[in-house]
């Protein structure tokens, strides 16, 4: 049996399948959905026993040359308190590993996170205006008015009345403005996918047909 | 005239996706070629900076992602790829995301045998950790620590490119591939803020607005976002037949497609607005 092709067709029929929502919901909709969630489900599984558990704790507790590395016992504790939920009785015990979990990734990412999002970002909009070409100076003005406006828009100890509402206003516009490019880049990302899916059934699926019927090539 | 307004803020949706499925297959099929114009972009700033490093820089490209943003990112990591070998680099790969292991496996051996690159020579494929920002962190004091061995197991004092690599400061420049979380913002943090490493990116047109703000801060070489960045960068190596590029002219046609809607609602909209009928 060809093997690269059965895949080709379990992937055309899957995205077929999945297409047809557009027409409406459907069997086979229904069904390729829920082949996408299972298997899912079963790979990640397996995929996080081989490629994260073995190699990251097992191997290291019981490593090649022998012995028994007991300090890696403490991790195991904790992923069996995670799966401690699922019994009402003793669900509190998760919440160590949670603790752990929420603590570590806190305290590595309160002075990077800060530094690097807060810092950085309002450093980057401390600059001399006057520097450059007319186009440079128009540009970092947007750049001051952008900001201080989006500022105000989110400044809600004042009524937006008078000034701060003109201000405001021009916030939410230059906020608008940067949905806007958001949302082109998000078509373009959903438009990039449809194209690899078209390009696949065009290029790889359509041409194995005519073979499987025995026609051509 | 309203009854034309009516019909068009009444449109059945599937009409128009049947209109953006031939907007794409139509000028798949017929092999329309729209140029693609590389202006003073992001893009363009990350292919200048690849092509300043000294030759036999070390690089790590990380291969953030996995099947699901194939369409957008493969091609980057072809181009980068073919990129770093061409001008003579060694390429450390790895990834954040499991999958990303193997397709980062797919993009430098297609291009190593044809470009004359030895594996552990000239790249090696570190494999998938976990951890995401942690890992990185862990990589600027000991990258030795987080990858014992390469992805076939092969222990990291028998690869010959990396010896006298010890941690991120040894590695002239990070390109993350990245779909999301763990990602290029990781390694913004941890590789470029924490370490100093100069660190590139590409990623999927989603996630590129967020990212822009890294780029005027410096804290970014240059960054490919979506399948256009992909494209910039194939035309800039050369690459004038790579899948980005040929990918361009189904999406421009898109684009205009859904321009055309967009303004053909407003108006529609605004029309019935006149009229005292919109809702």
């Amino acid at each position: 049996m060809n093997w690269d092709m059965v895949g080709i067709w379990l992937g055309a029929l899957t995205t077929l399948f999945l297409y047809s929502f557009l027409y409406r919901d459907n069997p086979f909709y229904k069904f390729a959905e829920h082949l996408f969630v299972g298997m899912s489900a079963g790979y990640w599984l397996i995929y996080s026993v081989f490629n994260v558990l073995i190699p990251n704790w097992w191997d290291r507790m019981l490593p090649e040359g022998g012995g028994f590395q007991w300090v890696w016992l403490i991790p195991g504790v904790f992923a069996v308190f995670m799966l401690a939920r699922m019994v009402p009785k003793i669900a509190g015990l998760s919440r160590f590993a949670l603790a752990m979990i929420v603590g570590t990734g806190a305290g590595l990412n309160m002075v990077t996170f800060f530094q690097s999002n807060a810092l950085a970002q309002v450093k980057g909009t401390i600059f001399s205006v006057a520097t450059g070409g007319v186009w440079s100076v128009f540009s970092s003005l947007v750049l001051v008015v952008g900001v201080v406006s989006g500022l105000v828009y989110f400044f809600f100890s004042k009524a937006h009345t008078g000034m701060t509402g003109r201000t405001a206003s021009v916030g939410i516009t230059i906020l608008m403005v940067a949905f806007g490019a958001s949302f082109g880049y998000t078509i373009m990302a959903r438009i990039s996918l449809l194209v690899g899916r078209v390009t696949f059934l065009l290029e790889d699926w359509l041409p194995t047909i005519p073979r499987l019927f025995g026609i051509g090539g | 005239m309203a009854g034309i307004y009516d019909k068009l803020s009444n449109l059945d949706r599937r009409i128009i996706f049947i209109l953006i499925a031939l907007a794409v297959i139509i000028p798949i099929t017929t092999d329309l070629v729209i140029p693609n114009i590389v202006g003073q972009e992001p893009s363009r700033d990350l292919f200048e900076f690849v092509d300043s490093l000294p030759e036999g820089s070390i690089v790590i490209v990380s291969f953030d992602y996995d099947p699901s943003t194939m369409p957008e990112l493969q091609p980057m990591a072809e181009a980068i790829v073919r990129h770093l070998f061409r001008d003579g680099h060694r390429i450390i790969g790895m990834a954040l995301w499991p999958q990303g292991a193997s397709l980062g496996q797919d993009a430098m051996s297609a291009f190593a045998d044809s470009l004359g690159r030895a594996q552990y020579v000239d790249w090696v494929n570190m494999g998938y950790k976990t951890g995401g920002a942690v890992t990185i962190a862990r990589l600027g004091t000991s990258m030795r620590a987080v990858f014992p061995t390469d992805r076939d197991n092969v222990p990291w004092d028998d690869i010959p490119m990396l010896r006298g690599v010890n941690n991120l400061e040894d590695i002239d420049l990070v390109i993350s591939l990245s779909a999301g979380d763990p990602g290029i913002i990781h390694w913004v943090m941890m590789a470029k803020d924490r370490y100093g490493t100069p660190v590139g990116g590409g990623c999927t047109a989603v996630s590129a607005p967020q990212l822009y703000t890294y780029l005027q801060t410096d804290q970014m070489v240059g960054l490919l976002g979506g399948l256009k960045g992909a494209a910039d960068y194939e035309t800039l190596v050369g690459l004038l037949e790579g899948e980005a590029t040929k990918g361009m002219s189904p999406q421009s046609v898109a684009h205009i497609v859904i321009m055309l809607f967009i303004v053909i609602g407003n108006v529609t909209y605004f029309m019935q607005k006149k009229k005292g009928g919109a809702r």
